[in-house]
């Protein structure tokens, strides 16, 4: 149970709560509390993963979600995520960790080999070695690029979690909960106003949680957020939202949270989600994201056991370790004396403070020697030596000159450093703010609002905790105003100590060093350094946004929230231009790395897209239906019997219609009921056809353009009565063609008296269709004379089927005589299954839309989607007759009449036979005049649909060829890997050219 | 369960088991409807309210309820009237006959979709997961109605009552929504 780095007492784990982890198989302890980087700390483990490029020993830097080397793989579940920052891992028993990038060990890693290759590495060093020969991009250097790129391995698995998602809406969203952030969200409270608190850590409060020289009311900081949390968590208008990292700032204050749910627990249960996906809209936002300590950039800044000042503190004071027992602190501004302080205070060496500064504050001054603590002022660190671990630091003299002086050797074995405090802007960044330069903080911090959103306390580079503690009040006070319009008297704590502190520094120090020989690292993740800064800039590039690029410097996880500062003004010093000319890159979403789980949501499996079945569905599974989606439905593609082949089964589908009987599930087809005394009249302008002398009872086929002219859906339409028509649409254009009209009714013929209403889930449709058609539903059709006369071919009657009510259509897609009965959808399976047991008295068959396919290809009609592709006209697809010639207006008329419309050449619909009735052309395949065309060789055209038709016992094939009308009887190619195909154009109708099946 | 509802129109489908009965929450399928889709202008709102039984709402996003009747604002020309499901085809010819001379257009779409009730306290909520709209009582009171989207379908709420609320899909998108209901209200069973 040992843990040399765990200090006595204090902080806020959980010495009751032991808990055993493990680390790349070893066995290790830690408390309840603990993030896995705390634990790994206590146990003494600085070394926790490989650099990415140079593979470079790396340690645990800093305590929060910008944490830029201790990436790790957790075990759960059977599969392992990669690249979650140890910083952010909760600890629980048993959890199972591993490092990355490392091969075959942490601790010896071949890799490696790299860091003392790293003069051949230089920035932009893909661009300058993978450029030439070409031919070596894909078989070489891209395979060798993706080969190293990335951490962590991907999980090999499905994913075994679930997410969770919700639609939030609040008046005011406090993001942070630091003193800024509570004291805003106690201000908005108080008025009564709806509020939403997050924070993407385990635990409210943020520095309040290590501030270990202040009180705030009297009280230790830690109690003061713990009671206000209570009182925040008792408040109906309050939601509490802890492990939440607000990621995403979008546009009307909609903001995206990620809520971790149960990757804390060692056992969660299987009903909670992993993560929830919050998406709210906050009338009013609160950033209180606080500020980010910078590293300082000295050579060799990169060893396991140099961390930030502050997160070393807070691993001391919010989970009791010890970063070291000798650590040195390296400085240029006041807040790392404090960590000195704690550390000593708790029994820790600390070597020596070494600030930059020449003479810094008094009061520090004295602290630090009432604890006999080494003040090197004037100081900076010029190098370190160790591998796995920080031995000792070298320390140079600032001298007046900008020139360094040894400064002698300190051994530590941590070394904590602050470069000063950035603020955290990426929210505000992300809400399209442009941050401005405030020369007296040293920072870019938030300029004018754009959104409803406003910005407290270190999120805008405001420090110390009264300061902050009183503008988190009036940010969450205005932002509740904003909101709800309300004020209320809030009451409000006082605090003393945590007073703001001064200082910090940017860019690289300067050093004594061979400065060909060090390496100080500005982006700890994607390993980019100082130097590489420097090159880029030599090498031409001006922009941030290039050098950004070049060196690839604020492109890791944290988006360069630790490096960019120190970036810009190695860049500024390189270009000889003022920071502020030198540009600044944005923030995007996410703020942190965010699962793609998340995003999918309950989009997977089954729900991945509604699932839309037709009335005949249970029936069609039950009889062995083999399903294709056409869209979102389920349609049967074939039934096959006695372990037919789809060959097979359609064959014998299409035989036993042309022979007997068949029965065909059309209920997916649109249905628009047109009602109105102007229906007529707004069919007459949407469709080609002409509509007002169509007789009720009559229906017609109708065609239906875009404006451009092209033929865009069809169906046939049925007059039920002088203003009531049934129209049909394909499948796949029921929704679009109800938009359509209504679009059209709504902004272009607002006068006419008609109206549209989607009805296509209204009905159920049952085509029955074949010579014995006729006796299929004749024993259960009453109201309607079926007789040729009475009912011909293109009618439409209402009487019922099997006593319910229904509208009876005599149509045909196949050819044959036809009916298509529609009756509410309720009764669609019984109508199905009394079908279905009826025509086998006829020898009939079930069939599916492959039958479907070929049997209207057989008989030339197009499918609007397979024959057409959005550049068919009318004429193109042979159908002028459709057309009502007399008709004033309709929509594509005058798209009809522009010139390339009317040209030659345009390709047109044909049929084609191939020389060997056994070849099938390939739907798609192009078409050409030569056997054997030239490389380069326009296609005359291409094959739109090919099948094996069992009436003709022979391959048919639909095509759109150039003037293809005009070369009836001539010869074509179709060229395939194989060989040529010959091909004779012919006319569309393959069977019964006459028609005279369909009259009888 | 009908004690949570807020009318006499809605009520569950007595031969179906509830689809979710969880303490703070259940979904039930609502029984058989007529419903009719009808379409006119505005001079014959209120012919056409008095012949169907609760007077057409001309305020966006509301209902008007009568004895068995209730009349739901779909649009500013549109509105579904909702009545027992035997009383089709009376509704029907009693509205075709008052508006005979003018302009109409009424369709029967009593089958297009189905009803499931969503009601409990924690009923907003798992809508929610779903839907976008902002559920508080303020921002959506008792009996407002509206069409919008549940995930990727279609859907119609109608609040009947501070914890209740009818949502209407097309049939064949019923078992997407219900089916991502009960499955994101599991997570209410957790401890």
């Amino acid at each position: 149970m040992s843990q040399p780095f765990r200090t006595e007492k204090g902080g806020r784990i959980d010495r009751n709560a032991p808990l055993t982890f493990t680390f790349d198989g070893e066995e290790l302890h830690g408390h309840k509390g603990d993030t896995l980087a705390s634990a790994l700390l206590a146990n003494g483990i600085h070394l926790v993963g490989r650099s990415f490029k140079y593979h470079r020993p790396r340690g645990i830097m800093s305590c929060g979600s910008e944490e830029p080397n201790a990436l790790v793989g957790i075990y759960r579940n059977g599969d392992q995520t990669p690249n979650l920052r140890a910083t952010q891992v909760e600890l629980y028993q048993g959890l199972q960790s591993i490092s990355q990038n490392r091969f075959p060990s942490l601790g010896f890693d071949v890799g490696a080999v790299n860091d003392f290759m790293s003069p051949l590495f230089p920035a932009g060093f893909y661009y300058k070695t993978f450029m030439w020969p070409k031919s070596f991009w894909d078989r070489v250097y891209e395979p060798i690029i993706r080969a190293a790129a990335g951490l962590g391995k991907p999980p090999k698995s499905p994913d075994h979690d679930h997410y969770g998602n919700l639609y939030a809406h609040c008046d005011v969203l406090v993001v942070g909960s630091g003193p800024s952030g509570l004291a805003a969200a106690l201000a908005a409270a108080e008025t009564g106003a709806k509020v939403i608190l997050c924070d993407e850590q385990a635990e409210f409060g943020g520095t309040l949680l290590s501030e270990s020289s202040a009180s705030i009311d009297g009280k230790d900081p830690a109690d003061w957020v713990s009671e206000t949390i209570a009182a925040l968590g008792a408040m109906d208008n309050v939601t509490l939202l802890p492990r939440t990292t607000a990621f995403g700032y979008f546009a009307h204050n909609f903001i995206s949270l990620a809520e971790r749910v149960t990757e804390h627990l060692a056992e969660a249960d299987p009903r909670l989600p992993r993560e929830r996906l919050w998406q709210v809209r906050a009338k009013e936002v609160v950033i209180a994201a606080g500020a980010i300590e910078r590293p300082m950039v000295f050579p060799e800044n990169d060893r396991p056991g140099i961390l930030l000042a502050d997160a070393g503190r807070t691993y001391l004071n919010r989970y009791g370790v010890k970063v070291g027992h000798k650590v040195l602190v390296a400085t240029a501004c006041d807040s790392a004396w404090q960590a000195a302080f704690d550390l000593a205070d708790h029994g820790v060496e600390v070597v020596a403070i070494a600030d930059m500064r020449e003479t810094p504050p008094e009061n520090l001054m004295a602290i630090a020697s009432a604890r006999g603590i080494r003040v090197e002022a004037g100081c900076v660190v010029t190098g370190t030596l160790g591998r796995k671990r920080i031995k000792a630091a070298l320390l140079g003299r600032l001298m007046t000159s900008g020139q360094v002086a040894s400064g002698g050797q300190v051994e530590c074995d941590a070394l904590l450093m602050s470069g000063g405090w950035t603020p955290t802007v990426s929210l505000y960044s992300q809400s399209r703010g442009k941050v401005v330069w405030d020369a007296d903080k040293g920072a870019y911090v938030p300029g004018v609002s754009v959104q409803n959103e406003r910005s407290t306390g270190a999120s805008k580079g405001l420090y110390g905790l009264q300061a902050t503690l009183e503008d988190g009040y009036a940010a969450g006070e205005e932002a509740a105003k904003a909101a709800i319009g309300k004020t209320a008297k809030i009451t409000k704590v006082a605090a003393t100590g945590g007073e703001a502190g001064y200082g910090g520094t940017l860019g690289a120090l300067p050093h004594d060093r061979n400065a060909s020989r060090v390496r100080a690292f500005v982006d700890y993740q994607n390993d980019v350094t100082a130097k590489d800064v420097k090159l880029a800039v030599r090498e031409g590039m001006q922009s941030i946004e290039h050098i950004k690029r070049y060196t690839t410097t604020g492109m890791a996880t944290d988006q360069g929230r630790l490096s960019n500062m120190n970036a810009l003004q190695i860049a500024s010093g390189a270009l000889e231009r003022p920071m502020t000319q030198v540009g600044l890159t944005t923030f995007r979403q996410p703020f942190t790395p965010t699962t793609f789980g998340l995003f999918a949501g309950i989009s997977r499996g089954d729900f991945f897209d509604p699932v839309r079945k037709t009335p005949s569905h249970d029936w069609a599974v039950e009889n062995g239906g083999v399903f294709e989606d056409v869209g979102q439905w389920k349609r049967t593609w074939y039934f096959p019997k006695n372990g037919e082949d789809i060959h097979s089964a359609v064959t014998r589908e299409c035989k036993t219609v042309r022979d007997s009987v068949g029965l065909f599930d059309a209920s997916t087809l649109g249905k628009i009921e047109v009602v109105g005394p102007d229906a007529a009249e707004f069919l007459e302008r949407m469709y080609t056809n002409p509509w007002k002398k169509l007789a009720p009872g009559r229906c017609r086929y109708g065609l239906l353009l875009n404006d451009a002219g092209f033929i865009t859906d069809d169906g046939v339409i049925g007059r039920l009565a002088d203003d009531r028509f049934h129209v049909t649409t394909t499948t796949g254009g029921a929704a679009s063609v109800v938009a359509r009209m209504e679009d059209y009714l709504q902004t272009e013929w607002p006068d006419l008296d008609v109206w549209i209403t989607s009805t296509t889930e209204q009905y159920a449709v049952a085509a029955v269709q074949g010579p014995k058609a006729r006796d299929v539903i004749a024993p259960f059709i009453e109201g309607i004379d079926l007789s040729a006369d009475a009912l011909p071919h293109m009618s439409v009657k209402e009487g019922t089927f099997c006593g319910v009510p229904c509208r009876l259509f005599r149509i045909s897609f196949t050819g044959e005589l036809g009916f298509e009965i529609n009756v509410s959808r309720r009764h669609g399976k019984m109508m199905w299954e009394t079908l279905a047991k009826e025509i086998e008295k006829h020898d009939g068959t079930t069939y599916g839309t492959e039958s479907m396919h070929v049997l209207r290809a057989e008989k030339g009609y197009i499918i609007v989607g397979q024959d057409t592709d959005g550049t068919v006209t009318p004429q193109d697809a042979g159908m002028s007759w459709a057309i009502g010639k007399k008709k004033f207006d309709f929509v594509g008329k005058r798209g009809l009449e522009r010139p390339d419309l009317t040209a030659e050449n345009r390709p047109q619909f044909v049929g084609l036979l191939t020389k060997d009735p056994k070849v099938k052309l390939e739907e798609g395949a192009q078409i050409t005049v030569a056997e054997n065309p030239a490389t380069g060789t326009s296609a005359e055209g291409y094959v739109t649909s090919s099948y094996f038709s069992p009436a003709l016992d022979r391959t048919i094939a639909l095509a759109m060829v150039k003037n293809g009308q005009a070369l009836d009887g001539k010869t074509l190619y179709v060229p395939m890997p194989d060989g040529s195909i010959p091909v004779e154009v012919t006319g569309t109708v393959f069977y019964d050219k006459e028609g005279a099946r369909i009259n009888v | 369960m009908s004690e949570l509802l807020a009318n006499d129109l809605i009520t569950p489908d007595a031969g179906e088991s509830p689809l979710l009965s969880l303490g703070n929450v259940s979904i039930l399928k609502g029984a058989p409807l007529t419903r009719l889709s009808l379409r006119l202008r505005e001079a014959s709102v209120k012919d056409a309210g008095k012949a169907f039984g609760a007077s057409l709402p001309v305020k966006a996003l509301t209902c008007e309820v009568g004895d068995k009747r209730a009349a739901l604002w779909m649009g500013p020309d549109e509105w579904t009237l909702l009545a027992p499901e035997d009383d089709l085809q009376s509704v029907f010819n009693s509205i075709e006959t008052a508006l005979k001379d003018q302009p109409h257009a009424l369709v029967d779409i009593s089958e297009r979709s189905e009803s499931i009730i969503v009601s409990g306290e924690k009923a907003a909520w798992l809508l929610n997961t779903g839907i976008f709209i902002d559920f508080s009582l303020e921002a959506f009171p008792v009996g407002m109605v509206t069409r919008t989207v549940f995930h990727k379908s279609p859907v119609m709420v109608w609040r009947t009552g501070p914890d209740t609320f009818v949502v209407e899909a097309w049939v064949s998108f019923m078992d997407y929504v219900a089916g991502l209901l009960v499955q994101a209200a599991q997570e209410l069973q957790a401890a």
